[in-house]
């Protein structure tokens, strides 16, 4: 595999035009109380050949970014700003143009194979409903195109196994089925929403190898959203990192891990176990709780948890300035 | 040599699949078959594995709280299994458990303070309200929850909170042995180093044992003293931590140390990876001979025939493998 992550590339490919753009992306969520933002404000671009990182905890809106652009928001959610696929919006799109889309030029990876998978029907009538209704082709001709993209991603045996349903299938093989089934019109772009979190350690190296090699072939755009650093780390050429539905930072990944500039970065970093680090003190911890429901105050999203805090971080929320070598950073204490 | 808090023997736990009323059983899955191992006081021994090997039946059932087949659980010199029910009682005091899943695992409908209250309530019925008040404030405060928070209702806590009224409502009965299943799973990084750091700080002044059973390795390398690695109900390895981080000897140790993704991209592309091959094989049909062979990139034949004992290295460390 050629490194592609070095700074100089991704400075490099910055040059192509992206096939994703979002451009001040937010989804606000009607609950009792009225409404909450879950993503505040979210811009980026994605390029082919181009692996992109999405980064945070529980509530930090990163999973919301995905619906939002597949156009699978919550009917109490509503979606402002823009996305673009190669040029063309698909934020709040009818359905009707996104099923031209969906399944072909774009497709998602879900977290839970089990779930997304419908249990009702043979894994094959999953697999060759997308290309005949994208690509009009004979159920025959699906057949043998699903069982080729079975063996691609390394089920044994795949010409017999496709009959099958999918509680036949172990959760590592679901898995592969579901990736499978994304990848079968080749799609130019890939969402993957924590595509290995559900998955056993032995089994998710198996799937992010397969992932990682399936990926780079292709040449597609692929953004995977995880609360799991090793996995940005394994995958990922660039990287945001996100919190209360805003972007703290971007960065090339061999920059972030390097020199986050980031407090939160800093923090989310210096808390994850390592195999490597010093077990005599203890973990490195950020205090407080990470924020259910962003854009409710003023400020940094991550002020209340920040120990370098001063007076302005909870008066005026810090833009998102472009730093030196394609990186950029959301903090009053960050300057190039 | 300090005296053996728990002493595990050759522990079995196997449940019956039924096929249906008439069918009788289908077949047993040996989830727990044939485990031993010692604890001493102030000692965390990390328990590892992946889905089905194990891991959580076995803390169960040392807890009693799955019924074990066969085997012996000693617990301060008595055996845990044949205590009659007044003894078990008082024994039960000094067991704690916290689970994985903080908010399932309080009910909803009591207030924090009853839920911390209710095992000191059921074992020492005889404290005022006064005293048992108080205990409840030193086990919140144990644990960094503030008092006042008393009298409000899980559901008003965030993930890693709810962990801590877990930690709590197992400190409260003063135990001396606390099983932790998957306790940080659920949680968040920034909160699971939290409680790590507070399970840690626990052990250390109270002199607290802890079986810490988790999938995640980093976590166990960051609590544990030792290292026990499952597979299908088996020992792999049974090691002092830092010799089994710096060379993991069997090959299933091996594989799993190797499967973590670093958090550290160019240490990822360095490395050399030990990939195995297929998914866990199923529990109710574990290959013949060593149970791991099917998986093993270094299985020779007497693999498939012989199953390896558990037998000592020479750093003391205990390995069931044929060519290790």
């Amino acid at each position: 595999m050629p490194s592609t992550r070095t700074s100089a590339d991704v400075a490099a490919r910055q040059a192509a035009a992206p096939i994703l753009s979002a451009r001040d992306l937010t989804v606000d969520f009607k609950l009792e109380h009225g409404w909450v933002r879950a993503v505040d404000g979210v811009s980026f671009d994605v390029r082919r050949g181009e692996v992109l990182g999405i980064v945070g905890e529980s509530g930090s809106g990163k999973s919301q970014i995905l619906m939002a652009a597949m156009g699978l928001t919550a009917v109490n959610g509503r979606c402002s700003g823009s996305v673009t696929l190669e040029g063309q919006e698909i934020l709040n799109a009818s359905p009707e143009q996104l099923d031209k889309v969906r399944g072909s030029a774009m497709s998602m990876i879900f977290q839970d194979p089990m779930t997304s998978l419908n249990p009702y029907m043979r894994v094959v009538d999953q697999l060759t409903e997308v290309l005949v209704a994208h690509q009009g082709k004979s159920k025959a001709e699906a057949v043998d195109i699903a069982v080729e993209m079975l063996e691609r991603v390394r089920i044994p045996d795949a010409r017999r196994r496709i009959s099958l349903y999918p509680h036949e299938f172990s959760g590592g093989m679901r898995q592969r089925v579901m990736i499978a089934m994304a990848l079968l019109c080749r799609p130019r772009l890939l969402f993957a929403d924590e595509p290995t979190t559900a998955l056993d350690v032995t089994v998710q190296a198996q799937i992010l190898d397969l992932l990682n090699g399936l990926v780079r072939e292709l040449n597609a755009a692929v953004v995977i959203v995880t609360h799991d650093l090793g996995v940005i780390a394994r995958l990922c050429d660039r990287v945001i990192v996100l919190y209360g539905g805003r972007i703290m930072e971007e960065a090339a990944i061999d920059a972030l891990f390097e020199t986050p500039r980031h407090p939160y970065s800093q923090g989310l970093l210096a808390a994850t176990p390592r195999l490597d680090d010093d077990t005599a003190h203890d973990l490195r911890t950020i205090k407080g709780t990470p924020r259910a429901l962003a854009g409710q105050t003023a400020g940094c999203p991550f002020a209340p948890r920040c120990d370098r805090r001063i007076e302005r971080c909870t008066a005026e929320t810090p833009a998102l300035q472009r730093l030196a070598s394609g990186r950029a950073a959301a903090c009053h204490l960050v300057t190039s | 040599m300090t005296e053996t808090l728990l002493s595990v023997r050759d522990l079995k736990v196997h449940f019956p699949i039924g096929k249906g009323l008439l069918a009788g059983a289908k077949g047993v899955v040996k989830a727990v078959d044939g485990i031993s191992f010692d604890l001493k006081p102030g000692e965390t021994l990390g328990i590892v594995g992946e889905s089905g090997c194990g891991k959580s039946t076995l803390g169960r059932a040392i807890l009693r709280l799955a019924k074990p087949t066969d085997g012996t659980v000693v617990w301060l010199g008595k055996d845990f299994f044949t205590l009659d029910k007044a003894s078990l009682r008082k024994a039960r005091r000094e067991l704690q458990i916290i689970f994985q899943d903080p908010l399932a695992s309080l009910d909803p409908r009591m207030t924090v303070g009853a839920i911390i209250a209710r095992p000191l309530k059921t074992f020492h019925p005889e404290l005022s309200r006064a005293q048992v008040d108080a205990r409840v404030k030193e086990a919140m405060a144990q644990v960094g929850l503030a008092p006042e928070m008393m009298r409000r209702y899980p559901h008003e806590f965030s993930g890693g909170q709810c962990q801590r009224i877990g930690i709590a409502r197992a400190m409260i009965l003063r135990p001396k042995l606390i099983v932790c299943d998957e306790p940080v799973s659920a949680l968040d990084v920034s909160i699971q180093a939290q409680i790590i750091n507070l399970l840690r700080k626990l052990q250390r002044e109270l002199g607290l044992s802890l079986l810490f059973i988790s999938h995640n390795l980093s976590v166990v390398r960051h609590i544990s003293h030792r290292v026990m690695v499952l597979y299908l109900g088996k020992v792999m390895e049974l090691s002092e931590r830092d010799a089994f981080y710096a060379n993991p000897m069997h090959p299933y140790s091996k594989a799993l140390i190797s499967a973590i993704p670093l958090p550290d991209p160019k240490a990822e592309r360095a490395r050399e990876r030990v990939m195995l091959q297929g998914d866990l094989p199923s529990p109710l049909n574990p290959p013949k001979g060593c149970r791991f062979c099917t998986r093993c990139p270094m299985a020779q034949e007497v693999c498939h025939s012989t199953e390896p004992p558990l037998s000592p290295r020479s750093d003391g460390r205990l390995v069931a493998c044929h060519f290790v």
